[in-house]
C-alpha cells in the first residue's frame, strides 16, 4: 500500500510542476521584457492540461486500482436496514492498519457509534519543529480523499480543456471594452493566455493539497494558497475596476473567516498539542502519538465525543495551579482532571471544544461563502467564466464544506447547531436573491451560495454523507451550469439575461446540456428510485432535515430546519428554470445579439456533453443495477465507507441538553423517507411549474408579480442590502477611523510633535554653530595660524643666503657648544 | 698662565697634546679660510683644512704609541679618518659640480652672489 501515497503525491505535484514550468518559461521572461509569441503561448495550455489530466488518471488508478480491491464497499442498502451497525458499515477491509488489529480485542462492544474508517497517515517532509509543535507536509488518505481527488481532477481537466476555447481571445492583442482609458478609449493590451493556465495549475495544486493534507497546519497553508489563487483569477482582468475590487473583496472577506480559523487552530494546538488527523504508529503498530480525532473520541469511550484532558486542564487552570502550589505532583493533577471529567453537570472542557469547532467553521464560512460572509462570491463572477466553474462552484468553495466534513469528529452538537443555523440562513437568503437576479452568472453564483448552505445544513444536522454527497453532485452539475453559461456569454457577449432568449435554436448543445444541469440542481427524479444527480443528494438532505426536526419536535423553531430548505428547494427549481427559459426559450429579445450567436467550438461543446453525463449520473448507485465487480459502487457508498469516527448514533448536546442530533441512518426509515421524498419532489416540481407559468407560457406576467410583491422584490433585487449594510456598518466606520488617524492623529498630532522637535533641534544647532564652531574653534585655529605666520616672518631675516655668514654661525655655535660642554663638565659632572 | 702652558709643551716629549695643537691650528685656519674667502674654491679648500684637522685628532687619540698602550691594536682612529677622507672626496665632487653649474649660470663663483635661498 505504500504505492498509494506516492501515486497521489505525483497526482498532487504535477500541477505544481506545470505551474513552475509556465512561470519559468513564460511569465518570468515576460517580466524581463521578452515578448512571447502567441503561437508559443498556446503550449502553456497543453502543459497544464497534460499535468492535470495525468493527475486525474492517477487518481482514478488510485481509487479503482488500489483502494477499492483492498477495501470493498459496503452494500448500498445494507445500512438502511439496520441503522446502528456503524462498525460493520465502515467495512472490515482485507488490509487494515496494524493499529486497528492490535486494538481489536480491546475494543468495547460498539452499540451507538462507529470506529474510525480505514486510513493511511504519514509524513513526507517536516517543515520545522518548534518544541512540541511539528509542522509537516503529510497525508491522511481515506475514501474521502480519493473521492475528492477524482472529482477535483476530473472537473479541473474539463475546465482546462474548455478554457482553451473560451480564452482564445487572449491569444492575440486584446482590446478590453470594459476597461476604459482616461480618454474613453478601450484598453489595448497583449493577450496573456499563459498566465491563465499558470494560475489554474497553481489552483488545482492548492485544492488537491487541502484534500490530501495530513494535518490542520498543512490544510491552513493550502487554504491560503487557494485564497490567493482565487484572488489572482478573479482579478484576471486586472485593468477593470470592478474585477480588481472584486478580487480584493474576496481576499479580505476570506481573511475575516480565516481569523476565526486561526483561533480554532490555536485552541486545538493549545489543548491537544497536535495538528495531525491520524495516529502516528511505530513499527509494531503501537500508537505513538494520537491525532486530534483519537484524542477527542477515545476508543475506550466508545468513540463518543468528550473533551480531551488538555481542554479540561485549560478551563480548570486556576484549580490546577492551586493543586501544584500545594505541592501536588502530576498524578494529583491527573486525579483532579479525572474528577472534573466525572462531574457531568459542570461540563468541564465543553466550551473549549465548542470554540475550537466554531473557530474552524469560521474559516469554512469565509471560504464556502456562508452568511454573513457570502458577499464575496457573487462579485467573484468578474473572473473569466471557466474560473467561476472551477473555483467558485466545484472546488474552492467546496474546500470549506470539505474541511467541515474532514474535521467532523471535533464538532460538538452545539457546534453542529451553529453550522446548521448558518447553513439554513444562507440557503434561504441566497435562493431568494437568485430569483430576481438578471445576470446569468449571478443567478448561478447565488444558487451556489444557496447549495453550499444546503451542504452546511446537512452537515450541521448530522447528515455527514448527505452533505458531502451533495458536495460531489453539486460540483458536477454546477461546473456544468457555469460552463454552459460561459458558452452562452461567449456567443452573445453579454451576461444580461434580458438580452437573450430563444438561443436553443442557435446553440442546441449548450441548451440541452444546461437543461440537464437545471434538472439536476432542481432535484428532479422518480421518487425513491432514480433521478438526476441532485435528486439523490437533495433527498438525503431533506430526509436528515425532517429527521432532525422530528427528533427535536418539542421546539417549534426546530421546524424551520425542514421548512426553509423545502421552500428554498422550490425557489431553486424556480430560478433555474427561469434562467433556462429566459436564455434559451421564447423569442429573442435582442435580435442583434441573437443573429450573431453561434454554438461554441467543438472542444467546448464536447466538454459540456461529458460534464452533463456526470451531472445526470453522479448520484447513481450501481448496486441497483445488479451484481458485478463494482456492484456497490456509487458516491453514496464511497462516502459511507469514509464516514469519520464516532459520528453514527443519536447525539445529545452537553451544554444544550435539549438538543438532539439524530442518527443519519434513522432518516432512511420509512416513516421519514416517504414524507421527505414526496415533499422534496413536490416542491421541486412546483418550482418548475411556477417558472413555466411565468416565464414560458407567460400566463402571469413577471412585471405584475413584481408590482404585487413590491417590497419583497426590492429586498431581493438589492440582495437584502447586505453590501449596503456592510458598507455602512464596517467599511465607512473603518474609513472614517482611518481618516481620523491619518489626518488628525498622524498629520495633526504626531507630525506637529515631530515638527516641534525639528524646530528645537534647528535652534540648538544654530547656537552650536555660532558659539562653538565659529567663535571658539575658528578663533583657535586662526590664532594658531597667525602666530605661525609671525614666527616665520621673524625667523626669515636670519636666512640671509650668505655662505660665509653661515660658516661664522657654525663656528660661533661650535665655540658656544664647546664652552657649554666644558663648563658643564667642570661644574656639574666632575665637580 | 698661557705662556707657561706653551712652555711646558716645548719642554715635554711629543705627546697627544702636541698633535692636538697642530690639529687645532689647522681647524682654525680652515674655519677662517671658509669665513673670509669669497671664491667658492677657496671655501672648499677651507673645508678640507677643517676636515684634516679633525683627522689629525682622530689619529692622535687612536695611536697605540701615544696612548702608551702597546697591547691595543690602535686602528680605530685611522679607520675613522679614512671614513672622513672618503666623505670629503664625495663632498668635494658634489661641491665642485655645484660650483661649476653656478658658474655656468652666473659667470662667477663668488659665494656672496649665491644668495638666492635667502629668506
Amino acid at each position: 500500500m505504500d504505492k498509494l501515497p506516492t501515486l497521489l503525491l505525483v497526482a498532487w505535484l504535477l500541477p505544481l510542476v506545470s505551474f513552475a514550468v509556465i512561470c519559468i518559461g513564460y511569465s518570468i521572461p515576460q517580466l524581463l521584457g521578452i515578448r512571447i509569441r502567441y503561437g508559443t503561448q498556446k503550449y502553456a495550455a497543453y502543459i497544464a492540461i497534460a499535468a492535470i489530466g495525468i493527475g486525474c488518471i492517477l487518481s482514478m488508478v488510485a481509487l479503482f486500482g488500489y483502494w477499492l480491491p483492498r477495501n470493498p464497499l459496503p452494500a448500498a442498502e445494507a445500512h438502511a436496514a439496520e441503522p446502528h451497525n456503524g462498525a460493520t458499515a465502515t467495512g472490515k477491509s482485507h488490509f487494515q492498519f496494524a493499529l486497528l488489529q492490535v486494538e481489536e480485542h480491546e475494543r468495547p462492544a460498539l452499540e451507538n457509534s462507529n470506529a474510525a474508517p480505514t486510513y493511511l497517515y504519514g509524513d513526507w517532509y517536516t517543515l520545522g519543529q518548534f518544541g512540541k509543535l511539528k509542522i509537516t507536509i503529510g497525508y491522511y488518505i481515506n475514501t474521502l480523499t480519493l473521492l475528492m481527488f477524482c472529482v477535483v481532477t476530473l472537473i479541473a481537466t474539463c475546465v482546462h480543456i474548455y478554457s482553451v476555447g473560451y480564452m482564445h481571445d487572449e491569444l492575440h492583442d486584446f482590446s478590453d471594452h470594459e476597461a476604459r482609458l482616461e480618454n474613453g478609449q478601450p484598453l489595448h493590451r497583449r493577450g496573456r493566455f499563459h498566465r491563465f493556465f499558470q494560475y489554474l495549475s497553481l489552483f488545482s495544486f492548492s485544492m488537491l493539497g487541502i484534500c490530501i493534507a495530513g494535518n490542520l497546519a498543512m490544510v491552513f497553508v493550502f487554504w491560503e494558497l487557494v485564497g490567493i489563487c482565487s484572488y489572482f483569477l478573479i482579478g484576471f482582468y486586472i485593468e477593470r475596476h470592478s474585477a480588481s475590487t472584486a478580487g480584493n473583496k474576496a481576499f479580505i472577506v476570506n481573511r475575516i473567516g480565516d481569523f476565526g480559523m486561526l483561533i480554532g487552530l490555536m485552541v486545538i494546538w493549545t489543548t491537544l498539542g497536535t495538528f495531525s488527523f491520524g495516529d502516528t504508529v511505530d513499527a509494531k503498530g503501537h500508537v505513538v502519538e494520537q491525532g486530534i480525532f483519537s484524542q477527542l473520541r477515545e476508543p475506550t469511550r466508545n468513540y463518543e465525543l468528550a473533551p480531551a484532558d488538555g481542554m479540561i486542564a485549560f478551563e480548570a487552570r486556576s484549580k490546577i495551579a492551586e493543586v501544584v502550589r500545594n505541592g501536588g505532583d502530576q498524578a494529583a493533577v491527573n486525579n483532579l482532571i479525572a474528577q472534573l471529567r466525572a462531574d457531568t453537570k459542570a461540563h468541564w472542557g465543553y466550551w473549549t471544544l465548542l470554540i475550537a469547532g466554531v473557530g474552524i467553521f469560521c474559516g469554512c464560512v469565509g471560504k464556502s461563502a456562508q452568511f454573513p460572509l457570502h458577499v464575496w462570491l457573487p462579485d467573484a463572477m468578474e473572473g473569466p467564466t471557466p474560473v467561476s466553474a472551477l473555483v467558485h462552484s466545484a472546488t474552492m468553495v467546496a474546500a470549506g464544506v470539505f474541511l467541515v466534513g474532514r474535521v467532523y469528529p471535533i464538532f460538538s452538537p452545539e457546534a453542529l447547531l451553529v453550522i446548521a443555523i448558518i447553513g439554513c440562513i444562507t440557503l434561504f437568503l441566497a435562493a431568494t436573491i437568485a430569483i430576481t437576479a438578471v445576470d446569468i452568472k449571478r443567478v448561478l453564483a447565488y444558487s451556489t451560495v444557496s447549495q453550499l448552505g444546503y451542504m452546511m445544513l446537512a452537515l450541521g444536522l448530522g447528515g455527514w454523507v448527505a452533505g458531502l454527497f451533495h458536495l460531489i453532485t453539486h460540483a458536477f452539475f454546477k461546473g456544468l451550469l457555469f460552463l454552459c453559461s460561459g458558452s452562452v456569454i461567449h456567443a452573445v457577449h453579454t451576461n444580461d439575461m434580458r438580452q437573450m432568449g430563444g438561443l436553443r435554436h442557435k446553440m442546441p448543445v449548450t441548451a440541452y446540456t444546461m437543461l440537464a444541469g437545471c434538472l439536476a440542481i432542481a432535484g428532479i427524479g422518480i421518487p425513491f428510485w432514480f433521478g438526476f444527480s441532485g435528486f439523490h443528494s437533495k433527498d438525503l438532505i431533506i430526509e436528515q432535515a425532517l429527521n432532525f426536526s422530528r427528533a427535536n419536535g418539542n421546539h417549534w423553531y426546530m421546524q424551520l430546519f425542514i421548512d426553509l430548505p423545502l421552500a428554498a428547494a422550490a425557489f431553486t427549481s424556480f430560478y433555474m428554470f427561469r434562467l433556462w427559459y429566459m436564455t434559451f426559450a421564447g423569442k429573442p429579445r435582442d435580435h442583434h445579439r441573437y443573429d450573431h450567436a453561434h454554438e461554441s467550438p467543438r472542444s467546448m461543446a464536447w466538454v459540456l456533453v461529458f460534464m452533463s453525463v456526470f451531472a445526470v449520473g453522479a448520484g447513481w448507485s450501481l448496486g441497483k443495477l445488479g451484481p458485478g465487480v463494482l456492484a456497490n459502487f456509487g458516491v453514496e457508498s464511497l462516502l459511507e465507507q469514509a464516514r469519520p469516527v464516532g459520528i453514527l448514533g443519536d447525539k445529545t448536546g452537553a451544554l444544550l441538553s435539549d438538543l438532539k442530533i439524530p442518527d443519519e441512518h434513522a432518516g432512511h426509515a420509512d416513516a421519514i423517507k416517504y414524507p421527505a421524498g414526496w415533499s422534496a419532489i413536490f416542491v421541486a416540481l412546483a418550482g418548475v411549474a411556477g417558472a413555466t407559468v411565468v416565464y414560458l407560457w407567460e400566463l402571469v406576467s413577471a412585471a405584475s408579480l413584481r408590482r404585487w410583491l413590491n417590497l419583497l422584490y426590492h429586498a431581493t433585487w438589492n440582495k437584502w442590502w447586505f453590501d449596503e449594510i456592510y458598507d455602512f456598518v464596517f467599511v465607512r466606520p473603518t474609513l472614517a477611523i482611518s481618516w481620523f488617524i491619518a489626518r488628525i492623529l498622524d498629520r495633526g498630532i504626531i507630525d506637529s510633535i515631530l515638527h516641534a522637535f525639528a524646530w528645537i533641534y534647528r535652534g540648538l544647532a544654530a547656537i552650536v554653530a555660532v558659539v562653538g564652531d565659529r567663535w571658539v574653534i575658528d578663533n583657535l585655529v586662526d590664532t594658531f595660524a597667525e602666530k605661525t605666520w609671525d614666527t616665520a616672518l621673524a625667523m626669515r631675516s636670519i636666512q640671509t643666503g650668505r655662505l660665509r655668514q653661515y660658516v661664522m654661525f657654525i663656528v660661533i655655535g661650535t665655540i658656544v657648544l664647546f664652552l657649554f660642554a666644558s663648563l658643564w663638565w667642570r661644574y656639574a659632572v666632575a665637580g | 698662565m698661557t705662556s707657561l702652558l706653551f712652555a711646558s709643551l716645548l719642554t715635554q716629549p711629543v705627546g697627544v697634546a702636541h698633535y692636538l695643537v697642530v690639529g687645532a691650528v689647522l681647524f682654525v685656519c680652515g674655519a677662517l679660510c671658509m669665513a673670509t674667502k669669497r671664491n667658492a674654491l677657496g671655501v672648499l679648500m677651507g673645508i678640507e683644512l677643517v676636515l684634516n684637522g679633525a683627522n689629525l685628532n682622530f689619529i692622535a687619540f687612536g695611536s697605540r704609541y701615544l696612548r702608551n698602550d702597546i697591547a691595543a691594536i690602535g686602528l680605530d682612529g685611522q679607520l675613522m679618518s679614512l671614513f672622513v677622507i672618503v666623505l670629503a672626496a664625495a663632498e668635494a665632487a658634489v661641491a665642485l659640480a655645484i660650483a661649476l653649474n653656478f658658474y655656468n649660470s652666473f659667470n662667477t663663483i663668488d659665494v656672496d652672489q649665491a644668495d638666492q635661498l635667502q629668506g
